[in-house]
C-alpha cells in the first residue's frame, strides 16, 4: 500500500493505492483520481506548460512575444524536460489561436503540444 | 463636456472583472465598461500558464491564460439590438480615484476623464508581500523578487530573474515558479516555509517539487540576505512553534535569487478612497450576503474582496457580484433598508468569514459563506454554525487546511431559525468528537 | 585642462558644482557610483536641520544655520519638494529637561528663528499622538524635511545644464601632483585640473590617501530605517526626536515630503559599505520610537534600510587645503548636519578657491531653475488640470506604469531624458518614484525596465538595479546556449 496526493484537481485527495491488489486505488472523490492513482505508481504521467516565441503580432499584440502552450493530456514524467527540448525550438508567427497545434505528437507520445492563448 | 453615463463600471478585467461584467450583462444590464489597466484583458491568468484552471466552472482543465480567452470571449459576444456595441472596455486605463457617489477617475492615452456610473463593481485583484513586509534581514543586492514578478518576466516577457534560486514561502505562485525555473534552466535549491506545512495545494508540492527533486524546507525561515550588488547567499533558520527562530541553526545557501511567495494582500487603494469599509481579517471590504459593500451601489468580488486559491471560485463571487449589481439598478439604485441585518462572525479556529454581514430577507435558497481555517483538519472535523448558545448548522468535512479556502452554504430554512437582533452568526472549526 | 574636478556627486560634491557651476569655469564632477546622490546622501533621516545642536563656535553651527537658509532658496528654485514643518526634541525627564534647555540657549546663540521650549501639554497640542510621559520639547519650528537625493540631484541637474560635465561609473585610482594643478587618474583616463574638491563622503580618507596620509579619520557608522506606508504618514506632522541618554542618542520619528513616515536611525560604527539590516537593530529602533509616539504601526513597513554616516574624528567639519599639495581641498566628516549645511560648505570652498587666485567671473547666462519630471498628485483641482494638459501634449502621461505612486509613462520618459539620465531600475525610482510604494515594483520593474531598454537602446540583460553588477535578470529563455540544460 502507498499513499499519495492527488495531483488531477486542485482538492487534493489522499489516494490509497495497493500494489498487490492490481494497484486498486482507494479514497479517490472522483474516476479520474483512480486512474490517477493507477498510474502514478506505473507509469506516471504529467501535462507540461511552457511558452514559446512567437513574432509577426499585429498592433494590437506587439508586446507579445511569448505564446503559452501545453500538452493536449499527459506524457510520460520523465519526457518533460525532453519534451521543453523540442519547445524551445518553436518560433510561432501571429495569428495563433487558442488551441492551435503548435507540436503535432510530441515525442511519438500521441500527444500534441497546443497554443493556450490567441495571440494576434 | 458631458460624458456617457454607465449603467456599470467594473474596476479590472482579470477574471473576477470579466466574469461579473458578463453576469451583469446577461441579468440585464446595458450600458457596461470594463476598465483594465493593462494592456490585454485577462488580469494575472495572462501570466499563469501553468493548468489547474476551471475543473469546477468549464469541468475541463486549462491554463491561465485559456480560462481567460473564454471569459473574454463570452464579454466579447455580449452583443444584442439593444446594445450593438455590447460592453465597452478600455484597456490600458487606470482609474485614479472612485467617489462614493459612483464617479470614476480615469487616465488613459486619451486624458484624464470623470466617468459617471449607476454602480461600480470592484475587480482589482491584490498584490504579493514584499520582503519588507516581513522584515528579512541583510543587505538589499538586486535578486529579490516576489514570485510573481519573477513569474510576469519568464511567462510574458521570456527572461528568468536567476540561476540558482531559493524560494522563500510555500505558497502555490512559489511552488509553480520552483517548477517553471526548473523547467527553464535554472537550479532550485530549496523551497522554505515557515509552518509544518507548505501554504499552497498538496497537488502543487507534489508535481512542482517531488517531481523536480526540489527540497521542501519546512519550519524555516529566511533570516539573512547577503551580497553586494546581486545576492550571493541567503540564510536560513530554523523556527520554533511560536515562529521564533532557533539559535544555532543557520544553513546557508549559495544562490543568486531569493524568490518570496509569501502572501498576497487585497489591493484596496481605490475602494478606501471611495469610503468603502476595509475589513482587517481580509483586507477586503466589508460585504453583504450579494457582495455589495457598506457604499450602495459598490460591489467587491475576487481578490480585491478576499484571497482566492480558485479562479473558478473568483468566478462564482463575480457572477454573484454582477448579479447583485444589476439588481440593484433596474431595481432603480435604491439602498437597500433592512431591520434584519445580522453579522457573521468567525468562531474557533476560523481565520474571517465572507460575508461578514446579511440581510436576512435578500438570502434566497441558502446562504454562502467562505472563510479559512488556521490549522489542518484531518478526517472527522467539522464546521459548526452559532448563534450564541445555540447551534444552527453543522457541516461534515474530510479534510480542511489553512492553503484552502473553504465554503458552507446555510439553507434558508436554517438561517429562518436566528434571531437577527441577536448576537452574531458565528463559524467554527471543530474536531468532530463521537 | 579643468579648473576644477570634483570626485564625488553626493549632496556635498553636487553644492560645489553648482555653485561653481556660476562662473566661467571648466569644471567636471566624477562618482564611482552609477547615479549622483547614491551613497550617504539617498539614505539618511532626510532632515533639514534648524542649527540647534553645533555648539556655537563651531563651523559646523555657522554652516548649517547658512545652509538651512540656502537649502528653501535653492528648493524652491530647483523644484526640489521640501516642507517647513519644524522640529521637536522631546524631554521625558528633569534630565532630558536640561538637556533641552541647553539645546535652546544654544539655538538662540546660533541664530535660530523662533526656537522655544514647550511644556508637555503644548507639545501634545501640537502633535496629538506624542506619548502622554512627555514633559516638555525643544520646538523649532525652521526644521524641515527635504527629499536628499532630489536636493543634490537639482544641484548637480543644474550644474550640468550650466556646463559642468558629470562622469558616473567612473573611480579614481591616484592623483599626479604637479607644478600647475593635479592628474587626477581614473578607471576611465586622466583628467589634469588646477584644483581638485575630494567629496567623497564616507571613502573621504581614502580618497585623500591617494594623495598623502589624511590626518583624520572617518568612522562610518550605519543607520537603519523604517520606511512606512502613506497610511502612518499622518501620525505626526513635525519631526520628533529624542534626547541622546545613555542608551544612545535616540530615535526620530517623521513625515517624509512623500507622505510616508520615517523612523530611526541607529548607529552601529562598521565598513563604509555595509548597508545590511538587522532584525535586533530594528526591533530596538521600533521599540525605542514608540516611547515618543505609542501608536506608531510598524506592520506598515514598507522598507527598510541603512545608510552609512562619514563620521569622522573630529567634532566638526573637516574642510581643509592640503598643506602639501595646495589646490586640493577635502571635504571630509561632512556629517549630521551635512544635508542641511550643503551649499553653505560649498560657498565656503569656492571663497578658498577664490583666495587660492582662481578667476571667478560670472556667467552671463546661467539657469537657476529647474523642474522635476513629475506630474502633481490628482485629486486636486490643480493637480487635475495639470494631468489634463500634459496628457493632451503626449499621450503617454496618460499612460500609468506605477500603480501604487501612480507614476506615468510620460514622466519616466522624461526622467531618462534628463541631464543626468538614470540607467537603472532604483535611479528612475528616484527621480520620480516608480516602485517606491506599496509592492515596492513588483508591478511595474518589469515595465521601468522596458522603458530603460527602449529609450536608451540598452538590452534588458544589462539593466541594473542599481550598481554594475547589480542586473535584473539572468538570461532569455527558449536561447541557445543558455545555462543548465
Amino acid at each position: 500500500m502507498q499513499e499519495i496526493i492527488c495531483i488531477v484537481c486542485p482538492k487534493g485527495c489522499h489516494l490509497m493505492v495497493d500494489e498487490e491488489n492490481d494497484f486498486a486505488v482507494t479514497g479517490s472523490a472522483c474516476e479520474k483520481g483512480i486512474d490517477y492513482g493507477r498510474n502514478e505508481l506505473q507509469n506516471p504521467v504529467r501535462v507540461l506548460t511552457s511558452t514559446v516565441r512567437v513574432s509577426g503580432c499585429s498592433e494590437e499584440d506587439s508586446d507579445i512575444v511569448r505564446c503559452p502552450v501545453r500538452t493536449d493530456g499527459s506524457i510520460p514524467k520523465d519526457l518533460m524536460f525532453d519534451a521543453m527540448k523540442q519547445i524551445d525550438a518553436v518560433e510561432l508567427v501571429a495569428p495563433v489561436e487558442v488551441g492551435d497545434v503548435v507540436i503535432p505528437d510530441i515525442l511519438g507520445t500521441g500527444v500534441d503540444i497546443i497554443a493556450t492563448r490567441t495571440v494576434k | 463636456m458631458s460624458e456617457k453615463k454607465y449603467e456599470l463600471i467594473v474596476i479590472g478585467g482579470g477574471p473576477a472583472g470579466l466574469a461579473a461584467a458578463h453576469s451583469a450583462w446577461e441579468s440585464g444590464l446595458r450600458k457596461i465598461l470594463i476598465i483594465e489597466r493593462a494592456k490585454h484583458l485577462g488580469g494575472i491568468l495572462n501570466q499563469c500558464i501553468h493548468n489547474g484552471f476551471g475543473l469546477h466552472h468549464f469541468k475541463e482543465e486549462l491554463s491561465g491564460p485559456e480560462y481567460a480567452d473564454r471569459f473574454i470571449k463570452m464579454v466579447e459576444a455580449c452583443t444584442d439590438g439593444n446594445a450593438p456595441e455590447g460592453i465597452e472596455i478600455m484597456t490600458d486605463t487606470m482609474a485614479l480615484n472612485i467617489t462614493p457617489d459612483h464617479e470614476v477617475y480615469v487616465s488613459n492615452t486619451e486624458g484624464y476623464r470623470v466617468l459617471k456610473a449607476d454602480s461600480v463593481i470592484l475587480a482589482m485583484g491584490c498584490r504579493e508581500r514584499t520582503r519588507d513586509s516581513v522584515g528579512i534581514a541583510g543587505s538589499r543586492p538586486a535578486g529579490v523578487y516576489t514570485a510573481g514578478t519573477a513569474q510576469m518576466f519568464m511567462n510574458i516577457m521570456g527572461y528568468s530573474v536567476g540561476r540558482r534560486v531559493v524560494v522563500r514561502g510555500t505558497g502555490d505562485i512559489g511552488l509553480i515558479m520552483a517548477r517553471r525555473m526548473k523547467l527553464e534552466g535554472a537550479e532550485v535549491l530549496a523551497c522554505i516555509g515557515a509552518s509544518d506545512h507548505a501554504d499552497g495545494l498538496a497537488r502543487n508540492v507534489n508535481q512542482c517539487l517531488k517531481d523536480f527533486d526540489i527540497p521542501l524546507l519546512l519550519r524555516h525561515t529566511i533570516t539573512e540576505i547577503r551580497g553586494k550588488d546581486r545576492v550571493e547567499q541567503v540564510v536560513a533558520m530554523e523556527v520554533d512553534e511560536h515562529r521564533n527562530v532557533i539559535p544555532g541553526t543557520e544553513q546557508v545557501f549559495d544562490c543568486d535569487t531569493l524568490l518570496l511567495s509569501i502572501g498576497l494582500i487585497p489591493e484596496n487603494e481605490l475602494s478606501k478612497k471611495a469610503g468603502v469599509p476595509i475589513d482587517s481579517r481580509t483586507s477586503g471590504a466589508v460585504v453583504y450576503e450579494n457582495n455589495e459593500t457598506e457604499i450602495p451601489g459598490i460591489f467587491a468580488c475576487g481578490n480585491v474582496l478576499q484571497v482566492h486559491d480558485l479562479v473558478d471560485f473568483v468566478t462564482e463571487e463575480s457572477i454573484r457580484a454582477g448579479q447583485a449589481a444589476a439588481e440593484y439598478v433596474l431595481g432603480g439604485c435604491k439602498a437597500k433598508t433592512s431591520d434584519t441585518v445580522f453579522a457573521l462572525a468567525n468562531g474557533e479556529n476560523v481565520k474571517y468569514t465572507v460575508p461578514m454581514k446579511a440581510r436576512m430577507e435578500e438570502i434566497g435558497k441558502f446562504l454562502e459563506v467562505s472563510f479559512r481555517v488556521k490549522k489542518i483538519f484531518g478526517a472527522g472535523s467539522a464546521v459548526v454554525v452559532t448563534q450564541g448558545d445555540q447551534q444552527i448548522a453543522r457541516f461534515k468535512r474530510p479534510y480542511m487546511s489553512s492553503s484552502k479556502m473553504e465554503k458552507i452554504r446555510i439553507p434558508k430554512a436554517l438561517i429562518d431559525k436566528i434571531d437577527p437582533l441577536g448576537e452574531p452568526l458565528t463559524v467554527s472549526a471543530v474536531e468532530e468528537v463521537e | 585642462m579643468y579648473d576644477v574636478v570634483i570626485i564625488g556627486c553626493g549632496v556635498s560634491g553636487a553644492s560645489c558644482a553648482y555653485m561653481l557651476s556660476r562662473y566661467n569655469l571648466k569644471v567636471a564632477m566624477l562618482d564611482k557610483s552609477s547615479d549622483v546622490s547614491n551613497g550617504t546622501t539617498k539614505a539618511n533621516s532626510a532632515i533639514i536641520h534648524a542649527g540647534y545642536d553645533p555648539s556655537p563656535d563651531s563651523l559646523m553651527a555657522k554652516l548649517n544655520v547658512r545652509g538651512t537658509e540656502l537649502a528653501k532658496e535653492i528648493a524652491a528654485k530647483l523644484d526640489v519638494p521640501i516642507n517647513n514643518c519644524g522640529s521637536m526634541v522631546l524631554a521625558f525627564d528633569e534630565a532630558d529637561l536640561e538637556h533641552v534647555n541647553k539645546l535652546c540657549e544654544r539655538g538662540v546663540a546660533n541664530g535660530v528663528p523662533g526656537i522655544r521650549v514647550l511644556t508637555g501639554d503644548e507639545a501634545r497640542e501640537i502633535e496629538p499622538e506624542l506619548a502622554p510621559e512627555v514633559v516638555g520639547a525643544l520646538y523649532a519650528p525652521s526644521s524641515c524635511i527635504i527629499n536628499p537625493w532630489e536636493y543634490g540631484l537639482a544641484m548637480a541637474e543644474t550644474a550640468v545644464r550650466n556646463g559642468v560635465e558629470i562622469l558616473l561609473n567612473t573611480e579614481v585610482t591616484g592623483f599626479d601632483a604637479k607644478a600647475d594643478g593635479f592628474t587626477v587618474k581614473t578607471d576611465k583616463g586622466d583628467f589634469e585640473t588646477r584644483f581638485v574638491i575630494s567629496a567623497t563622503g564616507v571613502y573621504a580618507a581614502e580618497t585623500r590617501s591617494l594623495l598623502e596620509k589624511p590626518d583624520y579619520e572617518i568612522v562610518p557608522t550605519r543607520g537603519q530605517y523604517f520606511l512606512l506606508d502613506k497610511e502612518e504618514g499622518k501620525r505626526v506632522g513635525t519631526t520628533i526626536f529624542q534626547c541622546p541618554n545613555e542608551k544612545g542618542k535616540g530615535v526620530l520619528v517623521s513625515p517624509t515630503v512623500d507622505g510616508n513616515l520615517i523612523v530611526g536611525p541607529d548607529a552601529i560604527i562598521g565598513d563604509a559599505d555595509d548597508k545590511t539590516t538587522d532584525k535586533d537593530g530594528l526591533d530596538k529602533i521600533a521599540e525605542a520610537a514608540k516611547r515618543s509616539v505609542p501608536k506608531v504601526n510598524f506592520r506598515m513597513n514598507i522598507k527598510n534600510f541603512a545608510g552609512v554616516r562619514a563620521n569622522s574624528s573630529s567634532s566638526d567639519f573637516i574642510i581643509q587645503e592640503s598643506e602639501a599639495f595646495p589646490g586640493f581641498i577635502d571635504l571630509a566628516g561632512i556629517k549630521s548636519p551635512g544635508l542641511s549645511a550643503a551649499p553653505a560648505i560649498a560657498e565656503y570652498v569656492v571663497e578658498m578657491l577664490r583666495n587660492d587666485g582662481l578667476e571667478l567671473s560670472k556667467k552671463a547666462d546661467f539657469i537657476d531653475s529647474r523642474k522635476r519630471p513629475r506630474l502633481p498628485e490628482s485629486g486636486t483641482a490643480e493637480g487635475d488640470e495639470a494631468r489634463r494638459e500634459a496628457i493632451a501634449k503626449d499621450p503617454a502621461y496618460g499612460r500609468i506604469i506605477c500603480r501604487c505612486e501612480t507614476v506615468s509613462e510620460g514622466e519616466i520618459v522624461a526622467a531618462l531624458h534628463t541631464p543626468i539620465p538614470p540607467t537603472t531600475i532604483n535611479g528612475v525610482k528616484r527621480r520620480v518614484g516608480a516602485g517606491m510604494g506599496r509592492c515596492q515594483g513588483g508591478f511595474c520593474m518589469p515595465k521601468v525596465q522596458e522603458l530603460i531598454a527602449r529609450e536608451l537602446d540598452k538590452d534588458w540583460l544589462e539593466i541594473c538595479l542599481d550598481e554594475n553588477g547589480s542586473e535584473i535578470l539572468a538570461y532569455k529563455t527558449k536561447e541557445q546556449g543558455k545555462e543548465g540544460r
